[in-house]
């Protein structure tokens, strides 16, 4: 299946700010290209990612077919306390995707 | 016994070719395959209601010239403290000259710490790209920035 990498700090002090950077596998077929006899690629997207920091949701996005092959997305959270940083990309021709980090929060 | 010949008219034959040339030019997906500056105030009116849209606290970051349009870096930030009372709720993206407006929405809140997201997209065209922001007390915010793009994406066969 296809691959997720997470580049998340393996710790933090408490109340500073982390960047999370995820990028995922996929090819974001639009929906607009043609093949040389003229028939349309049918769209294949991922159309939401979902951040959970210990259950609760803390980042979501949702994609469109603007955003490039293999999305990579980049922002930041507050390490509050240990636990498990979750991820979940969904999208069209059931596809899902999940990963999930530690961090220690001292 | 000669053999029947079917002799067309000057005027079937002008009929045909016009039912010909109407069929190419109706195609809908060729007229779809583009979005307007129109389309892309409608998306936008469609994120913020009746809400004005202001310019500043954004800042949008896209490189100028663009070799390949397939894979273009992009990031936002948006100057909020991000706190509970004053926080930036989502931030839009929009092109105008893309086969759809749209290009991705973010959702965030309180725990980001900081109002700053970056990803790839994809631009069709030269063109306009705006990011929209909405705080948590309803306003909206914007930043527009012009690219160059010289390789389209969405162009190639495969």
């Amino acid at each position: 299946m296809a691959g997720a990498l997470i580049n998340v700090p393996a710790s933090a002090r408490r109340g500073e700010i982390i960047e999370i950077k995820t990028l995922v596998s996929h090819p974001m077929e639009t929906g607009y290209r043609r093949t040389q006899y003229g028939t349309v690629v049918p769209r294949d997207i991922i159309r939401q990612f979902v951040c959970t920091y210990n259950g609760e949701q803390i980042f979501r996005a949702e994609f469109h077919p603007a955003i490039a092959a293999n999305p990579f997305i980049a922002f930041t959270t507050v390490a509050t306390e240990s636990g498990t940083i979750a991820f979940l990309w969904t999208g069209d021709n059931g596809y899902a995707v999940a990963e999930s980090v530690k961090i220690s929060v001292a | 016994m000669r053999p029947s010949i079917r002799i067309i008219s000057r005027r079937d034959f002008l009929c045909a070719a016009g039912g010909i040339a109407a069929g190419f030019a109706l195609d809908p997906a060729a007229a779809a395959e583009s979005a307007t500056a129109t389309a892309m105030q409608e998306a936008i009116r469609a994120v913020v209601g009746s809400a004005q849209v202001r310019k500043g606290r954004v800042t949008l970051e896209l490189p100028p010239l663009v070799d390949n349009g397939n894979a273009v870096s992009l990031s936002v930030r948006v100057d909020s403290p991000m706190t509970q009372a004053d926080h930036v709720k989502a931030i839009h993206v929009f092109t105008e000259k893309n086969p759809q407006p749209n290009v991705v929405a973010f959702h965030l809140g309180p725990r980001a710490g900081r109002a700053s997201v970056a990803t790839r997209i994809r631009l069709a065209d030269t063109q306009s790209v705006i990011a929209i922001c909405e705080l948590s007390d309803g306003t909206f915010w914007s930043d527009s920035v012009s690219v160059v793009v010289t390789l389209a994406a969405c162009l190639e066969e495969i």
